[in-house]
Parts: C-alpha cells; sequence; structure tokens
C-alpha cells in the first residue's frame, strides 16, 4: 500500500481523513489482527533477543547490587543520589505522553489519538515499571523496602505522610494501576475480536479468558463508554499530580537548584515532551515493522512533532526563568548553583540537555521537518538523550556543590550505574516487543468508529440543508422519547 | 457456578429459542433498525456492534448509565479512607512531633488524600462496569451462532430474545428482514451438538 494520500494538508471544506488507504472495518480488523497472529517475523527476534539480553544485564545488576550495596555505584557524600533517581524520574516522565494521548486527548475530543493510544498506553505501564524498579533498589537495605508502605507491623512503625518521598509511593504506585486498568479496558474490545478470529483452541482460551465474554452489546457499550471516560477524566488530573508529586521530592528540600516553586509545570512539560519522543520513536519502528503507515498517518506523525515543539518551547522558557529567578532573587548559593550548572564541571552535561531540548524541536517549525520520518527518528532519539540528562543535570549539578566547599565532590557514574541504566532500557523494550507481538497494536473497535461509514448519520448534514418540504430529506419520524418501556 | 452461568433471565426456561439475531449491513441501517424495533414496543433486545455506534441509545430508548453515581461513592469513600488514615497515624498510632508543628497537619495529607480519591474512583469505575455488564459472562447462547463472530470484526447486530412479550417466532423474524437485515437466524439456547432437553415450543 502506497503512502500516496497526504492527509497533513486541511482541505477548506470539512477535514482531512484520520485513517488513508481506503480502509472498511474488515479490512482494518485485518490489518490489527494479522500481526497477532502470524508466524513470529525474523525482525521481531531482531528487536527481541538484544532487548532480552539487556534485560539480562539489569538483573545481573540488581543481584549484584543486593549482594554487595550501593557501594558499586558511584554515589559520594555529597552526591548521594545518582543514577537510580535520574532513571526513576526519566521513566516516569516517559510514561506520561500515554496518559497524555489516551486521557487528556480523548478529553479534548482529538480523535487522531485512536491510532496511536494503544501503544502509547503500554508504553505508559511499562515505563512506570521500569520506574518503579529504582526507588525498590535504591534504597540500600531492600529486605525492608516494604517500609515505604503503611503497613501494621511488630515496631508499631508508621510511615511520616508529610514528605513528599510518601507521597512519591502513593502517587506512583497508583498512577501505575489506572494505567492498567484503563489500558485494560479498553484492549476488552479487542481482545474479544482475536478470540473470535482463532483458528486454535488455545488461542481461543487465552484471549477469551481476558476478554471476558465481551459480545460488543449496545447496552455494554453504553456503561463501557461512560466508564472509559471517566477513567480518562480520572486519569487527567492524576497524571499532572504525579510529575508535580515526584518534582516535590526536590523542591521541599533546602537544596540551591532544587529549592523552586516552577518544579511541578517544569517537570510535567518536560515529561510530556520526553514521553511524546519516546512514543514517535516507537511508532516510527512499528509503523514499518507492522506496515500500519496507513493507521499511523503522517499526519499522526506531524501531530506529534507540533506537540513536542509546544513542550519543548515549555521546557526551554523553564529553563530560562531558572536562570532569571537565580539572578532576580539575590540569594549568592541560588546564583551560585545555576552559574556552576552552565559553567562548572557538569556544564558538559548542562549544554547537551540545552542543544537537544530547545534547538532539537525548533527545526518543528517547518513543515518539511514536521514530514521528514529520517528527521523525526533522529529528533526524537536526541529528545530522549536531552531528557535523560536533564534529570541528570538537576541531580548531580545541584547536589555536587553544595553550601560548603570542603563537602564539594564530582559523581563519576561506575560500570553499574550504566548497567541498571541499560537494563532498565532492556526490561522497557522486552515487554514493548511481547506487547506487539501478542496484543493488538492499534485499538481497533476505536479506530472504527472514526472511519466515515461508523456514523449513524452519515451524509445526512448535506440533506438538512436543503429546505424543508421540498420532498428531499430522509423523514427523520419524529421520535417518541421512552420508547423503550411500553 | 457463578462466572459459568449464562446471561439468560428464568424466563428462558422453557424455550427452544434464544431468540432472533439479525445483521445490518451499515451503521445507518442498524440505527434505522433499533428506532423502529424501540417503536414497535419490545423491551428484551439488543443492539450489538463491533464499535460503539454513537447515539444508538438514542435509536434504542435506553437511559444513560448509572455508573457516575456509584464512581462519585467509591472515590469519595477512598479519599475519606485516606485522609483518615493519614489523621489517625499521626494523632494516634504514632504521633511524632516534628519541628514543634502540630500532629493533625492536614495540608500536608491533601496528596495521598487525593491520589487515594483517585484510585477509589478508578476502581468504582472499572468494578462497577464490570458489574453492570454482568463481565466476565464466558458463555452465551449468542456465541452458538456461527455468524455472530463477525459482531467484533464487522458485523451490525440486532438481537430480539424469545421472551419478550411482543416475541414471535415468525413474525418478529420477517419484522426485522423487513427492516434490511441482510441476514436473519434463530439462535438456539443449548448447544445443538448435544441436542438433549430442549424444552418445549416457544
Amino acid at each position: 500500500m502506497a503512502q500516496s494520500q497526504d492527509n497533513t494538508h486541511e482541505p477548506v471544506a470539512g477535514r482531512a481523513p484520520l485513517i488513508v488507504g481506503g480502509y472498511d472495518f474488515r479490512s482494518l480488523t485485518e490489518a490489527v489482527a494479522v500481526p497477532v497472529e502470524r508466524k513470529t517475523p525474523i525482525g521481531w527476534w531482531f528487536f527481541f533477543l538484544p532487548s532480552l539480553a539487556m534485560l539480562g544485564l539489569f538483573g545481573v545488576s540488581i543481584g549484584w547490587l543486593f549482594w554487595e550495596g550501593t557501594g558499586i555505584w558511584g554515589l559520594n557524600n555529597p552526591v548521594n543520589w545518582g543514577f537510580a533517581i535520574v532513571n526513576f524520574v526519566f521513566w516516569v516522565g516517559i510514561g506520561h505522553a500515554g496518559t497524555l494521548i489516551s486521557a487528556i486527548l480523548f478529553l479534548f475530543r482529538q480523535k487522531w489519538r485512536t491510532s496511536i493510544n494503544r501503544a502509547a498506553e503500554a508504553m505508559t505501564i511499562f515505563a512506570v515499571m521500569c520506574a518503579l524498579v529504582f526507588p525498590g533498589i535504591h534504597v540500600g537495605r531492600v529486605w525492608v523496602a516494604y517500609w515505604m508502605f503503611p503497613l501494621p507491623n511488630q515496631m508499631d512503625m508508621w510511615p511520616n505522610f508529610r514528605s513528599p518521598l510518601i507521597w512519591d509511593v502513593f502517587a506512583v504506585s497508583i498512577y501505575g494501576t489506572v494505567s492498567l486498568m484503563f489500558w485494560y479496558v479498553g484492549l476488552i474490545p479487542d481482545l474479544a475480536t482475536i478470540r473470535d478470529r482463532a483458528k486454535t483452541r488455545i488461542r481461543k482460551i487465552a484471549y477469551g479468558i481476558f476478554a471476558l465474554g465481551w459480545r460488543g452489546s449496545h447496552r455494554n457499550w453504553l456503561h463501557y463508554e461512560r466508564a472509559y471516560l471517566m477513567l480518562a477524566g480520572l486519569a487527567t488530573p492524576l497524571v499532572l499530580s504525579v510529575h508535580s508529586v515526584v518534582s516535590m521530592d526536590f523542591a521541599t528540600a533546602q537544596l540551591p537548584g532544587w529549592h523552586t516553586t516552577i518544579f511541578p509545570p517544569y517537570f510535567v512539560a518536560g515529561a510530556i515532551f520526553s514521553g511524546f519522543a519516546m512514543v514517535m520513536t516507537l511508532m516510527l519502528i512499528c509503523r514499518v515493522l507492522f506496515r500500519m503507515e496507513d493507521i499511523i498517518t503522517m499526519r499522526h506523525l506531524e501531530n506529534m512533532a507540533k506537540i513536542m515543539l509546544l513542550t519543548g518551547c515549555m521546557v526551554g522558557y523553564a529553563y530560562g526563568i531558572e536562570m532569571f529567578i537565580a539572578w532576580y532573587s539575590g540569594n549568592p548559593y541560588e546564583q551560585f548553583a545555576f552559574a556552576n550548572r552552565a559553567l562548572g564541571p557538569y556544564a558538559w552535561a548542562y549544554w547537551i540537555m540545552v542543544s537537544c531540548n530547545v534547538i532539537t524541536p525548533q527545526l518543528f517549525w517547518f513543515k518539511k521537518m514536521r514530514n521528514h520520518i529520517g528527521w523525526l527518528f533522529i529528533s526524537s532519539i536526541l529528545i530522549n538523550i536531552g531528557m535523560w540528562f536533564e534529570r541528570f543535570v538537576i541531580v548531580t549539578s545541584s547536589l555536587h556543590r553544595d553550601f560548603l566547599p570542603a563537602n564539594w565532590d564530582y559523581y563519576q557514574a561506575t560500570f553499574w550505574d550504566f548497567a541498571s541504566l541499560i537494563g532498565s532500557f532492556g526490561l522497557f523494550f522486552t515487554m514493548f516487543c511481547l506487547f506487539a507481538r501478542f496484543l493488538p497494536m492499534v485499538a481497533t473497535a476505536e479506530v472504527k468508529t472514526v472511519l466515515p461509514e461508523a456514523d449513524p448519520h452519515q451524509g445526512e448534514e448535506l440533506v438538512r440543508v436543503v429546505p424543508a418540504g421540498s420532498g428531499v430529506e430522509p423523514s427523520p419520524q419524529a421520535a417518541p422519547a421512552g420508547g423503550g418501556g411500553a | 457456578m457463578g462466572l459459568m452461568t449464562l446471561d439468560v433471565p428464568e424466563a428462558a426456561a422453557g424455550y427452544s429459542h434464544y431468540g432472533v439475531l439479525a445483521r445490518f449491513e451499515t451503521a445507518k441501517a442498524l440505527y434505522r433498525a433499533c428506532e423502529a424495533v424501540r417503536d414497535a414496543g419490545y423491551s428484551k433486545w439488543d443492539a450489538l456492534t463491533p464499535f460503539p455506534v454513537h447515539g444508538l441509545e438514542k435509536a434504542m430508548g435506553l437511559k444513560p448509565s448509572k455508573l457516575p453515581f456509584l464512581v462519585l461513592a467509591t472515590g469519595l469513600s477512598g479519599a475519606g479512607l485516606g485522609f483518615a488514615l493519614q489523621s489517625w497515624v499521626h494523632i494516634k498510632a504514632y504521633p511524632l512531633v516534628i519541628s514543634g508543628k502540630p500532629l493533625f497537619t492536614w495540608p500536608a495529607f491533601v496528596p495521598v488524600t487525593f491520589e487515594l480519591g483517585v484510585l477509589g474512583a478508578a476502581l468504582g469505575a472499572v468494578l462497577g462496569m464490570f458489574a453492570f455488564n454482568k463481565l466476565p459472562t464466558y458463555h452465551h447462547p449468542l456465541f452458538r451462532s456461527e455468524n455472530f463472530t463477525r459482531v467484533t470484526d464487522d458485523g451490525l447486530f440486532i438481537a430480539i430474545e424469545a421472551w419478550d412479550p411482543k416475541y414471535d417466532d415468525r413474525d418478529t423474524a420477517e419484522f426485522l428482514s423487513g427492516l434490511g437485515a441482510v441476514e436473519v437466524e434463530h439462535v438456539p439456547i443449548d448447544d445443538p451438538a448435544e441436542a438433549g432437553d430442549g424444552g418445549g415450543a416457544a
């Protein structure tokens, strides 16, 4: 199927189609279900096996950490928080784009989201899984990690609910739970599709169990859509709260460079920015690998590029305002922290961050660049790198030179720091490969609703313009209200 | 039993058929047909579609879902329990004075209260939706129909159940054909392969 039709231009009358390639309900089902049903393509192993190897490295690095302790990392006295926190914040942020696409764009009735929301939600769940590993393993004494939860215990001790660190435990774990439920509810009709197409008994049972006996009853759709709408409404404030709470881990500390009120919105914008970059990376690969260029179209990619431009500018604004407020505050510690950030020993990290996050997305002002697959891919990778460095800069450059020069030191990551970073990518990509192989990548039932023939009043708008009594309209017989009872 | 029960009312006893299943070609035809079935006074019937046809509940004369009330209740309970837990911990169970601050520091309890409220509401939305829709229901007479597998692909169906007071084996089927159904069939309640105690005639 050639990508001939350009749906990135809005015609003067009406809107450009969201899905191109002349799909109807049946061929759409086919396009989404076949990748789940056919023999595993060689290309899939090409992605899966390296991911699995990286996941193995994650296992080894966690095992060694448990055996030896946090001394295997490059932590030192002023820099007590290193890669573990950087990775945690990075992964939580990645997840946010998934929720933005699935919930916030749903509430704004942005119908183009239907092609990408399933994969983006899956990405959210896997990113939150990666994120949750780090607070669990970085505490040093992992066997008491359960102290993070308010569980009755023999010491009669309870967590301190006034601490942002405990807010974090609740925010991130509830975010993971709600995202999982949202994703699963969306999957039910599509699992039923795979169940009904299944040729073997094992498939029928495996998918059938999770499809819960869904049969597309409209009496069910009514509650289903209501539940979905409410989950979207709940996930929206939730996602904004999660990264705000994460930012408060820093903002409530006294440390110059952390102690700023801009952090919550700044973190949320950065999270959405990095998450969209990750969705872009994954979608660019998947649409080619699963031949879904007509479902995940140039219009989807262009819209994502526009959001990356917007959030990239917000992040750039935050970097600027941080500098300004440091100067304007008149506080010498604050001023030193920011001068040191841009010019000190970690200046290299700061400028990687600025060039990746602020300069890279500026090219998206040009339509040509928003429609250039190669550039989209490169910029999405650059933004991912830049956003990881943003967290690195915030954590280490603030910590390494605090109030007393006698305390200063330089944080140098060790092999095991890198192993856990690479390993977490292994976990993420392994999960994503399994998802792309065994579950429908696109929310088929939802995409069907944006096909023109799904509209029960298709073509009626044109008729309604005709003046009454001219005998052309299809006489919508005055519908008696409350008919069903009788 | 539990999960294995048929989603069929007690009234089904004594019926040989679940009812009539009709397939329509377009969403438009289905919408019109639903309006006609509603206006004909049927009450035990359903439209079955691969995607939510928007506005169909109007054509079917269905009332809006009551789920939001449940979600409000579970959300408020979650938030209330969360706030109570934190207050209890800091005032009663483990009173610890930090920086001379009072024990009941309610502003610090807001984030966890909010998160637990969201958790309660989300659980209410999902589990409530399952309960209202009687999910999981793994066995249903409609799954006996070979045709019905299209309901998750491109098939738009109306099913009228045999225990509807207005139901008649012949007339209802003809009524649906008249509305533009492309395929009309009678769906058995029992597995035809086991053809055992089918029960009386309809």
